[in-house]
This record gives C-alpha cells, structure tokens and sequence, in this order.
C-alpha cells in the first residue's frame, strides 16, 4: 500500500525579478512502512524536499506545481489546519542538530505533553504517562526524571533521543531524518541510527532518511533516491545503488568514499562543484563535471530510464556500462 | 539491591540564589545596595496607611495653622511633623510615603500596559512579517517621532478641558496610566521585534511548526518565552521613564491633583514657596524621587549586563 506518492513536484524560490527551480519534477513513492535514502551534495534539494513534504516551506520557496499524496490525500492542496492536524500527529521530522531543536526554556515534560496535548484530548496525567512510555522506547535511562529536566542538562545522544521519542509520540506514519546525526559524536551516530531502524521497523513507520551519508543509507534503507541539482538522476534498491551505481555522479560519490582508497593515496574526487540553481547548465545539469559527457548531455536534458536493476536520467549509461564492464574482466 | 536516595529538588528561592544571576547579584555591590534601597521605598509606599503618621488625604486631620513647619532638625519645628508641613499644613513625611505610592502605582500600570501594548505588537510584527511589519513599525516611528510629554500634555490638557478640572481629577491616575502607557509602546515593540526576528530563525522554532503548532502557541508558549531577557531590561528603564514622565506632567499641573500629591504635584507645590525659605516641600521630595528613579535605573544597568547574551559563553 502506498503511503506517499510524490509526482513531477516543483519547488521554486522566488527572487527579486525571477524566480530559480530548486526541485525540478521529483516523483518517487513510499510503501507504508518502507525506508527511503536520499543522497546527495549540500545543495542538492534533499532538505527541501523534506520540508516541502511538510508544506512547511518559508518564504521566498513555494510549491510551484505537482501533487504529493499522503494517505490518498493531496498535501500541496490542503489548508493551514488540515496540514497543521497531519504535522507532528501523522508525519514527525527529525532534524539535524539536537542542542537547538528543542526550547531551551520548557521542560522536556512540557515540550512532551504539549506536543500530545496539542492533538489529542488527554488530561496532564495521562499524557506525562505516554511520554515516559516513549521515553522508555528509546532507552532513556530513569525517564520520569528526565520530564522535570531542561534540554540543556542532557547530552547530545540524549538529547537527540528525546527528539525521536517527541517524533514518535502520535505513532506517525511517516518519520522524515534530516541528517538525524550529523551533528553527534561518531560513537553516538550508530547508536542512534540503530534506535531509529529499530523503531521503524517495530512500529511500522515510514522513514525517509535524508544524508550525506552513503553508508548510512546502505544500513538502514530499502531503496534509495539520489539527486543532482534539484532532480532525482537515480533511484532504485538500496543494494542495487551502492553496488552497481550506473549514473556516473552516483559513481562519483561512492568512490570518493574515503574506504574506496588505498591508504597513501590521494582521495578520488568529483571534480568541480555543483552548480548554483541560479545557474544550472543547459542539457544534464552534472556534465561540466562529467567524463564521459558528449555533445548531447549538453544540449538535451536525459529523461529518467529503467537500467538494469535501477531508474537513472543518464543518455550514455550503456556505454557507461560496457566501459566499466570491461574495465572489470581486464 | 541499593535504593537511590532522591534528592529533593531544591526550592525556588535556593535556585534563584545559585543561579548565574543571583551569583553574580551577590558579586555586585551596587545592584544589592539599589535593591534594598528599592525594596524598602516600595514596601514603605505599599504600607503607607501603617507607617505614616497621618492621613494626607483626610481633610480633618489638616490644620492650615501647621503649615510650612521645617523638618525637626532646622529650629523652630513642630517634633510631630518628621520632615515639616508643607504648605497646606499636610505632615510632608506622611504625604510623600501617599505620593510615592501613587507614584510607584502609575510607573507600574503604566508600564504593564505599555509592555502588553508593546509586546503583542512586536510579536505579530515580527513573526507575521511582511507587510504587517512594515506598518505596525511605521505607526511606532510615528509614535515615537512625537516626544511621550507632547504627546501626553496634549491629551491631558484636551481631556482636562472636555470633562471639567472637577471630573479630571477624580480619573487622574487612569487617565495618567493610559497615556503614559500608550505613548511609550515603541519602546517594547521595537525590542520584542528584534528579538523575536533573531529567535524565529532558530531550529526550535521549525521543530514547534513540525509538530503542528499553530502560530499563536508558537508566538508564546515557545518564541516570548526566549525573548524575555531584553523585556526585563527594557522593563526596569520603562518605568523609571513612566515615574519621570509622571512627576514631570503632575509638576506642569495635568497630572495628580494637589488633593491627592504624587511626587510631582509635591515638587509642583511647593515650588512656589522655595523662594519663601520653604524649601524643604520641594527638596525632600525631589530628593525621593531621584533616589527612586536612580536605584531602579541602576538595578536595570546590572540587569542589563548580566542578561546580556554577549556575556554568556556556551
């Protein structure tokens, strides 16, 4: 059963006498229940479309055409306090650094029961008792004595757990991660990615994980999205992706991975930058960075196309193919 | 099996005296001498029925023969009037303890409603933004373009002339309250902008509208909360200007009526007697309300610097 279904989705921001594309046309789906990565470059409009899905964009960005469909529903039409019943009840985000997503002046007790009371009818009592349930969910150690603490007694780990337990508290259908542990301590980061796989897959949410982070996303998705410049340019099974990238700025990616060099040796990177949105280039927007760009790429815009295992906007993915073929079998 | 022992957590008082401002309230000599000298000019003036020896406003215990006594130690004094009589044989001790209530009350009100006025506007302003913003801060530079006494003197002299001297002086101190109030609402307005432009960036701010909060529990249950350092301070200037702005319009007549003095109608009164040798009925109340003004504005000063987010590190 399809939980979401986002279709041609186009994000504009509007500027003094223009207005620039930061998503150009994204379509993807999300199963109830199902991971989804998506990767990319800062800039790249992962972010965005994680808000966009909220209908939470600030001013100047807006939701210029396309459809998102949540539950059979159309978010992109809805009103202010229909989409205001969905946030936080039916769709949770989880973002990126812990010590500022919470107030700094209520306590994590107050921030809890306001967020159940603000959409459910339950007394004070009945929801401090929900709170500390959920806190128990993601191994707070002692949680009735963490509802009288401010976030600023907590570590960050703890912190970020809080985050995710308030995420859960309405049992969501779908949970977006904004770069959930970017900002913690490489110990903390696995501990945290593991607690939300665990929720996920116990409750049956919906996650969408939005990173930087390819071995992340190899943990902890089923399928995987990875954009360039506003567009979706691949897309398929997880295992798939990491595997047997075939667009060659998802080859990029992989291979500049620090573990994909011998030690001693320089890391392999994509060369260049992404390009502003002000200032995508004609044709494929990755070819002034791409080697095996030729004259087409950079006149004509590739349509996305089912290769092998995946979905990928790429017009030289078989020669891509058969180059890296043979660079195997020699 | 050990049992945790659970510490009781420790009364408000105890954490207000351990916190970062009492620490640095303790360290600082002239924030405790103000408040002490404040606390006991309010709590004077709060029980200035039980502390004064007379009733300044009960015409029976007046005697016009008691007036313009000087204070008991200048010779030739009455030893029941403490500071002497002024010039309507009123105990002064007495009438300055009744006017610095008055005085104290209108600071107070005015300023509540300065802050109320003031902050509901800089928080739609802010939040809302857009156009909105631009005229709800263009109507405060207007306001704020026509000085608080212009503005003052002129209603009150409209509002003296429409309902008779009579009637005026019966709602003095609402109509006091109300102008005071509404002329210095920029004030806060401009402040509580500011901040709440600088707090509705932060990441809290999206983590309450993730959650479904609508705009009016985000405004304040979550971003007036945050933004209430610069209100304390802007608090404590707002109604040293309010006792000011008071003593200066009760001094020019459009203020408390000499029947019922504030500190500014006491200096006013006895300003005609100063030449006359009697000048205690303007010094001595002159000199309180100084005091007052210079112990509140000093408290402000300290407030100031240790609510000031430059000063905090981490």
């Amino acid at each position: 059963m399809t939980l979401l279904s986002v279709r041609d989705l186009t994000v504009k921001f509007a500027t003094r006498d223009s207005s620039v594309t930061a998503l150009n046309r994204i379509s993807f789906d999300l199963a109830k229940g199902e991971r989804l990565g998506i990767v990319g470059e800062s800039g790249a409009g992962k972010s965005i479309t994680g808000f966009s899905l909220m209908n939470l964009l600030s001013r100047p960005g807006f939701i210029d055409n396309g459809t998102i469909l949540f539950q059979g529903d159309d978010i992109v039409k809805m009103s202010e306090s229909q989409m205001r019943s969905i946030r936080g009840n039916q769709m949770a985000m989880i973002f990126q650094d812990p010590m500022v997503t919470l107030n700094p002046v209520l306590t994590i007790g107050q921030q809890m029961v306001e967020t159940l009371r603000a959409h459910r009818k339950l007394s004070q009592k009945e929801a401090e008792q929900i709170a500390i349930v959920k806190l128990r969910e993601v191994y707070i150690p002692s949680p009735e004595d963490r509802l009288g603490q401010y976030p600023h007694e907590l570590s960050g780990g703890m912190r970020q757990r809080i985050v995710i337990a308030i995420a859960l508290l309405l049992d969501p259908q779908l949970i977006i991660a904004d770069e959930p542990t970017t900002a913690l301590d490489v110990t903390i980061q696995a501990d945290i990615m593991e607690l939300l796989l665990e929720l996920c897959q116990s409750n049956k949410v919906g996650l969408i994980l939005i990173t930087h982070d390819l071995g992340v996303v190899s943990q902890m998705t089923e399928r995987t999205l990875v954009m360039y410049a506003g567009k979706i340019i691949e897309a398929g099974r997880t295992r798939e992706i990491i595997n047997d990238p075939q667009h060659p700025y998802t080859q990029g990616l992989i291979n500049a991975l620090p573990q994909q060099t011998q030690p001693g040796n320089p890391l392999k990177q994509i060369p260049g930058n992404m390009p502003s949105l002000a200032a995508i280039p004609n044709g494929c927007a990755f070819n002034p960075r791409c080697e095996y760009a030729l004259d087409h790429c950079r006149t004509t815009a590739p349509e996305i196309v089912q290769y092998a295992h995946v979905e990928v906007a790429c017009h030289e993915v078989s020669r891509l193919h058969s180059d890296k073929s043979e660079e195997r079998s020699a | 099996m050990s049992t945790l022992e659970t510490i009781p957590p420790p009364s408000l008082w105890v954490r207000l005296w351990d916190s970062n401002m009492g620490y640095s309230f303790r360290r600082n000599p002239v924030a405790v001498v103000s408040l002490i000298i404040f606390v006991a000019v309010a709590l004077m003036a709060i029980f200035a029925p039980l502390v004064a020896p007379f009733d300044p406003y009960d015409p029976a215990q007046i005697d016009i023969m008691n007036s313009e006594y000087p204070p008991i130690w200048i010779e030739g004094a009455d030893p029941s009037f403490l500071f002497g009589t002024d010039d309507q044989g009123r105990d002064l001790w007495s009438t300055i303890l009744y006017g610095t209530r008055l005085s104290l009350l209108i600071g107070l009100c005015a300023v509540a409603l300065q802050a109320f006025l003031g902050i509901t506007i800089g928080l739609i302003a802010g939040y809302v933004g857009g156009r909105l913003d631009s005229l709800l801060m263009r109507l405060a530079d207007i306001q704020l373009s026509f000085s608080t006494l212009m503005v003052a003197i002129i209603f009150l002299a409209v509002t003296q002339a429409m309902f008779g001297s009579e009637t005026f002086n019966q709602y003095a101190i609402y109509f006091l309250i109300v102008v005071i109030g509404v002329a210095e609402w920029p004030q806060y307005a401009r402040t509580v902008r500011a901040t709440v432009l600088a707090e509705k960036k932060k990441e809290y701010v999206d983590g309450a509208r993730v959650l479904g909060f609508g705009p009016l529990r985000i405004m304040v249950r979550h971003i007036l909360p945050n933004s209430m350092s610069p209100i304390f301070v802007i608090s404590t200037v707002q109604v040293a200007n309010a006792i000011i702005s008071e003593a200066s319009l009760s001094f020019l007549g459009l203020g408390m009526p000499p029947s019922q003095p504030s500190l500014g109608s006491l200096i006013s009164s006895g300003f005609d007697y100063i030449f006359s040798g009697s000048w205690w009925i303007t010094a001595i109340p002159g000199v309180v309300l100084v005091v007052l003004v210079l112990v509140i504005n000093l408290l402000g000063d300290w407030m100031r610097d240790v609510l000031n987010p430059k000063s905090f590190k981490g």
